[in-house]
């Protein structure tokens, strides 16, 4: 993943509370791999009833509050990644959405209700967001956004984090040798065939 | 002298290997379970050539797509593919993992406690928003996204920032027919679906205490429905006994040494939350949703809401919610008629949930289609060993396999378009059930009375001198 510190282009809205990660990918597309683009799948049913405004070009999404609530299907970042957005500005996110969305170096920039409603009014129009000062700029006015500080850095530097962790091998392998020698329930018992669970279980 | 610490608190500092300078944690994970949805998280493993760190303290199981009439050879492709793949993945890396034909096969969040694997005090994640559901032991136990599933393969650790602490207290006494799907609706409802968004609950009370393992699990799983990424209930004796016959659990000098860490298990008097919540048990009455978040939804005896009296923006939502679901404002929730009905989940579709739900249907006839699936094969043997199979069957109902099935329709279970359906699930997104679904989530007693009424249906009267277990 590159990290990143702007964005500019074209803003969206998608005037809905509660845009959950089913709509913006339906489950039966989930099982395409990765390799093969997520983009076409990105809003698909609503798309298709005509209930969306284009999308085409869009850079960047604005959307009511709760956007990417439901599933932690890290697909739904995909769709949207891969249709070309950078970054939805709304009230709310689902959490695990928005950490999802930060590990694929999408920007889920919170903003204040009456900003949103404002933006919203505006769309389509072109946003620019800058990451280090926390702001959009849309013509000539300049908004803040609200953003975890983990996150701005991770979107910024571009970090992955397996390789972070990495380097504290040493301190996980003495972390989870202490946690074996004081709390060895932690682990999984081995088996036991002959408990009442299985034996109920093996009479089918 | 410490200062009085959160259950919550006590779980993550015990996990916590160290923290950075922006206040992330990376926490030790002690229970990694994956299902068919992790082929991503595998790919990334597999592209950077890494291994599972600890194979011993992960486990997969077929659930998301397992097929609940026949097995894999008459299943779609596509369905067959995504269940071979995640059989490759598991064994290539030598991870346990439940296929098809297991008898400790079930959804994920029904197998994980039933086999024992599920105990207090640790921290379990799964790639799965529902993993909430295992924090009904006094476990931190979260859904993660793909990315983070193969940083917890490769590692055993995660990252994360601690939430802010809530805690819903539920006083009172529950009435007949009243159960912890309408106990967390409720909550919901009156906050909202991002109402605990950032926080990790704790349910707590005497409404609470008094829940069996299974209203517990119930409870817990729909906290993210809410918002929220954990909810947790601390271990006590019901959870102590429900430990004691399981495979994966410590016995005998082993669990009472365990038992002993466990009873630290609890916030401490006077220790604060972010957030607190009171519920009056008393004034819950059964709830179904009308729309298409689980945020809207209502006690039985009311009626659509009208977006005419609603704030401009909440009326937005409730005219798409009901132009979707083929509602008009005003009427009353009961006598909706539905066109068929679903009883299974990882919210809904364990033994007590089975029992409830025949304790409606017994000796009488269901009026639509619909489809029993037990949260386990497990589940399964035991419904059948006491007789509840038959129950479903002779309400003309199908009983069939285990699986998530009709909750997110990707193994060819599905609603049809237009049609309406009672669920014992925990979504009632637009097309969640199959494209243009519309779901009605309720509990397992309103779903059976909503298949005996045909429609909509208060299931207080059905139950009047019926024996509930
Ligand atoms: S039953 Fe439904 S909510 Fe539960 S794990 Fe399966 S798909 Fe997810």
């Amino acid at each position: 993943m590159t990290g990143w510190t702007r964005v500019e282009g074209r803003a969206v809205a998608l005037p809905y509370e509660n845009i959950d990660t089913d709509q913006l990918i339906p489950a039966r597309f989930m099982s395409t791999p990765r390799a093969e683009g997520y983009g076409r799948f990105l809003l698909h049913d609503l798309r298709e009833k005509g209930e969306l405004p284009p999308l085409e070009g869009a850079e960047i999404l604005i959307a009511g509050r709760n956007f990417g609530c439901g599933s932690s299907r890290e697909a739904a970042v995909y769709a949207l990644v891969d249709h070309g957005i950078r970054a939805v500005l709304a009230a709310s996110f689902g959490d695990i959405f928005a950490s999802n969305a930060v590990n694929n170096g999408l920007l889920p920039a919170q903003i204040s209700d009456d900003l949103s409603a404002r933006l919203l009014a505006r769309c389509p129009a072109q946003i620019s967001i800058d990451l280090a000062a926390g702001t959009v700029v849309v013509e000539d006015e300049t908004h803040p956004f609200a953003l975890d500080e983990t996150w701005r850095l991770k979107l910024r530097n571009g970090w992955d984090d397996i390789d972070l962790t990495t380097q504290h091998g040493a301190a996980i392998r003495a972390f989870a040798k202490a946690r074996q020698e004081t709390r060895p329930w932690a682990w999984p018992a081995p088996e036991n065939t002959d408990n009442e669970t299985t034996r109920r279980g093996a009479s089918a | 002298m410490t200062a009085p610490r959160t259950l919550f608190a006590k779980l993550w500092e015990a996990h916590e290997v160290l923290r950075r300078e922006d206040g992330a944690s990376l926490l030790w994970v002690d229970r990694h379970l994956v299902h068919e949805g992790s082929h991503h998280a595998f790919a990334k493993l597999d592209e950077r050539g890494l291994e599972v760190a600890n194979p011993e303290l992960t486990f997969g199981v077929a659930d998301h797509y397992a097929p609940t009439r026949g097995g894999l050879t008459e299943a779609d492709p596509k369905v067959a593919r995504m269940i071979e793949t995640l059989v490759a993945n598991t064994k290539r890396h030598g991870v346990r993992c439940f296929g098809l034909g297991d008898p400790r096969r079930g959804i994920v969040h029904v197998m994980g406690p039933e086999q024992g694997l599920t105990l207090p005090g640790l921290l379990i994640v799964c790639g799965d928003s529902h993993t909430s559901t295992h924090g009904a032991f006094g476990a931190i136990a979260f859904g993660i996204g793909a990315t983070e599933v193969a940083h917890v393969l490769a590692t055993q650790t995660i990252w994360q920032k601690r939430p802010k602490a809530m805690r819903i207290t539920v006083e009172g006494r529950l009435g007949p027919g009243v159960s912890a799907k309408d106990i967390a609706l409720g909550w919901i409802a009156r906050l909202g679906s991002d109402g605990a968004r950032g926080h990790a609950i704790e349910y707590a009370g005497p409404v609470v205490r008094g829940l069996s393992m299974e209203g517990r699990l119930t409870l817990c799983n729909l906290s993210i429905e809410g918002g929220a990424r954990f909810g947790m209930v601390a271990p006590d004796a019901v959870t102590l006994e429900y430990l004691r016959t399981r495979p994966f659990a410590p016995e005998g000098v082993a669990l009472e040494r365990a038992a002993a860490d466990w009873a630290t298990l609890a916030t401490d008097p006077g220790a604060a939350f972010d957030c607190e919540e009171t519920i009056d048990a008393r004034t819950i009455a059964p709830i179904v949703t009308w729309g298409t978040s689980p945020e809207d939804a209502l006690p039985i005896t009311g009626t659509v809401p009208d977006p005419a009296r609603a704030s401009a923006e909440r009326a937005a939502h409730i005219r798409a919610a009901l132009d979707y679901m083929d509602l008009a404002p005003g009427r009353s929730l009961e006598g909706t008629p539905i066109d068929e009905v679903f009883i299974g989940s990882c919210t809904n579709a364990r033994i007590e949930d089975l029992r409830l739900a025949a304790a409606v249907l017994a000796g009488r006839r269901a009026k639509v289609p619909g489809i029993v699936s037990p949260g386990s094969a497990f589940v399964k043997v035991q419904a059948e060993a006491e007789g509840l199979d038959r129950v479903f069957i002779a309400a003309g109902l199908d009983w069939v396999d285990s699986g998530c099935s009709m909750c997110v329709a990707m193994n060819g279970d599905r609603v049809a378009p237009g049609r309406r359906c009672a669920s014992t699930t925990n979504r009632n997104f637009r097309g969640r059930q199959g494209p243009g679904a519309r779901t009605h989530l309720m509990s397992p007693a309103m779903v059976a009375a909503a298949a005996v009424a045909g429609g909509l249906a208060d299931v207080r009267p059905m139950l009047e001198g019926r024996a509930v277990a």
